[in-house]
């Protein structure tokens, strides 16, 4: 991986990052007009590890997911894709994203295609693999979920949670380093929130590097290994679940989990 | 519901009796549209049969001689209209696809271009077609600069000119009415910018935008009738021809019933592609 984007440029400084991490955020600032979303804000995710962002609204976790995923451009600090700085202007911003898999938490599936088309779009496109080549890739991983008959379906004819479940599936199609999650279930019907982090739970199992935004304390608690609470644009915790989210000793900490267990 | 479902259990009184009731309604509904179109026709037919001037009217207007007589001349100049419609089609759509596509651009390398875009589109659809006509028909020869140019293709320039506008801003509504996710959801694939114009935003802005779009070219196959003002001998020239020779206005009515022929097919296309759309890409039924 490193020889492969030592050819990009020379960067301003060599790579800090170690083999096993796959994610380095160092000292990420982002500003829109007066207000600071991201200050300062540092964390790493190490190969096949599974961290969850967890926060309020507006505590500045999707404006980080979109930084990493070069859909916001940062106002300083850096951010390593493995080897890569990736907020060196002079990388190939398409390159890196298609080392990214993501999902937001709707209106992921593009609505004019079959849901095969949309998990092979970037295989065929930006990979340009053939088109038989790429549906049997495809095939594998909707046989996976139990979705192999709603291939050639439209996106809307599929429930919110299959929906999900398909995104996450064009997302894994090229084998990306990093799975990018944006509260995907938020969008969902409460009983379809289970199917969609069954998934995510088996990917886990499967050694996928994951760095996710959610809601749900309970599946954050049970499938991360590591739990990053952002308040106000700032990490306020960075630990195991048991540390940050059962024995938390700062009050505003203990603030933010005592709000969603009264929920 | 289809009747195939419906069958495979027992149906309550309750139900049938709503089923009858509703068939009685739907029959109702039929019976007094078909009364209310016999009594419009009979009422149209009383004032017009009873107006003095009438015999003289349909004689000018709705003579089957005159009809017959100017057809082939009428259908000559269609065939101008056509192919005039054919490539202002193709040059209307390159020309408005490219002023929207500016239009949305942000970066500050375009800005210059997506002023003048801006400034084009609320210019060209202010001014009258008839204006714009007579601009690019007698102004464009009046440089002096290209020799002769057949009024015909001085006409379908005025044409693209006026109708690529308008449809520069309906693409332009279509590609902001494109949700902000599908660009981002794109360019996390690692399409680039214009794999995700491409790919993506044109062909969902299309499906939102496409009965505006078909209404914009319906009206601008009506106006490539026109270009008669600069002198191009088009389906309405050739009936004004006939017209200047006998007096009797049918020859107009002649090209119009060729006009309305003529959108036909842009109309039934229209419908089927919205039919297509509708049941393909959409669950569920109509509310």
């Amino acid at each position: 991986m490193a020889a492969q984007d030592a050819s990009t440029t020379v960067a301003p400084s060599p790579s800090p990052v170690e083999e096993r991490v796959t994610l380095r955020v160092d000292g990420v600032v982002k500003r829109f007009g007066e207000h600071t979303i991201l200050d300062h804000v540092s964390l790493d995710v190490r190969k096949h590890e599974t961290v969850a962002l967890l926060g309020a609204s507006g505590s500045g976790k999707s404006t980080l997911l979109k930084c990493v995923n070069l859909l916001e451009q940062v106002d300083d600090g850096q951010i390593w894709l493995g080897s890569t700085d990736i907020t060196d202007p002079r990388i190939d911003q398409d390159a890196v994203r298609a080392r990214i898999g993501v999902v937001f938490q709707q209106f992921n599936l593009f609505s004019h295609m079959r849901v095969i088309d949309n998990v092979t779009l970037a295989a065929r496109k930006v990979h340009k693999w053939s088109r038989a080549k790429a549906e049997e890739k495809a095939m594998i991983l909707l046989r996976r979920i139990n979705m192999e008959e709603k291939a050639r379906e439209y996106p809307d004819r599929l429930s919110g949670g299959q929906q999900q479940r398909v995104a996450i599936c064009r997302a894994l199609m090229m084998e990306p380093e990093l799975l990018l999650l944006d509260e995907i279930t938020s969008a969902l019907d409460p009983l379809l929130v289970g199917e969609v982090l069954e998934m995510v739970e088996e990917l886990k199992q499967q050694g996928a590097t994951i760095l996710m935004a959610t809601h749900e304390m309970g599946f954050a608690h049970d499938a991360a290994d590591r739990i990053v609470l952002l308040r106000r644009g700032r990490i306020a915790e960075n630990g195991s679940p048991a540390e940050v989210m059962d024995h938390p000793t700062d009050p505003e900490t203990q603030e933010f989990f005592a709000a969603y267990n009264r929920v | 519901m289809d009747d195939s479902a419906r069958a495979s259990y027992e149906v309550s009184a309750v139900e049938r009796e709503r089923e009858e009731y509703r068939r009685k309604q739907r029959r109702n509904a039929i019976l007094t549209s078909i009364g209310s179109s016999v009594a419009l026709v009979v009422v149209v037919a009383l004032v017009l049969s009873n107006s003095p001037g009438w015999p003289r009217v349909r004689e000018s207007f709705f003579s089957p001689e005159y009809f017959v007589r100017a057809w082939p001349q009428v259908v000559e100049g269609l065939m101008l209209n056509i192919r005039v419609l054919v490539v202002a089609l193709v040059g209307t759509s390159i020309l408005g696809l490219s002023l929207a596509l500016i239009r949305i651009t942000t970066s500050p390398v375009m800005f210059p271009l997506r002023v003048l875009a801006q400034l084009y589109t609320t210019i060209m659809r202010g001014i009258p077609m008839l204006v714009v006509l007579y601009l690019v028909g007698f102004g464009i020869p009046g440089l002096e600069l290209f020799g002769r140019i057949d009024k015909a293709v001085l006409g379908t320039i005025a044409v693209v000119m006026s109708y690529s506008a308008y449809i520069a801003e309906v693409l332009r509504a279509g590609f902001e009415d494109v949700h902000p996710s599908q660009r981002a959801a794109a360019r996390a694939l690692g399409l680039t910018t214009t794999q995700t114009m491409r790919l993506v935003i044109i062909p969902q802005a299309l499906r939102k935008i496409a009965p505006a779009l078909m209404n914009d070219f319906i009206s601008m196959q009506k106006d490539v009738g026109l270009i008669s003002t600069l002198g191009a001998v088009d389906a309405v020239r050739a009936a004004q021809i006939v017209v200047a020779k006998t007096y009797n206005f049918t020859p107009y009515v002649v090209a119009s019933v060729l006009f309305i022929l003529m959108s036909v097919p842009f109309i039934l296309l229209n419908d089927w592609y919205s039919e297509r759309l509708r049941t393909r890409e959409q669950a569920g039924g109509m509310v």
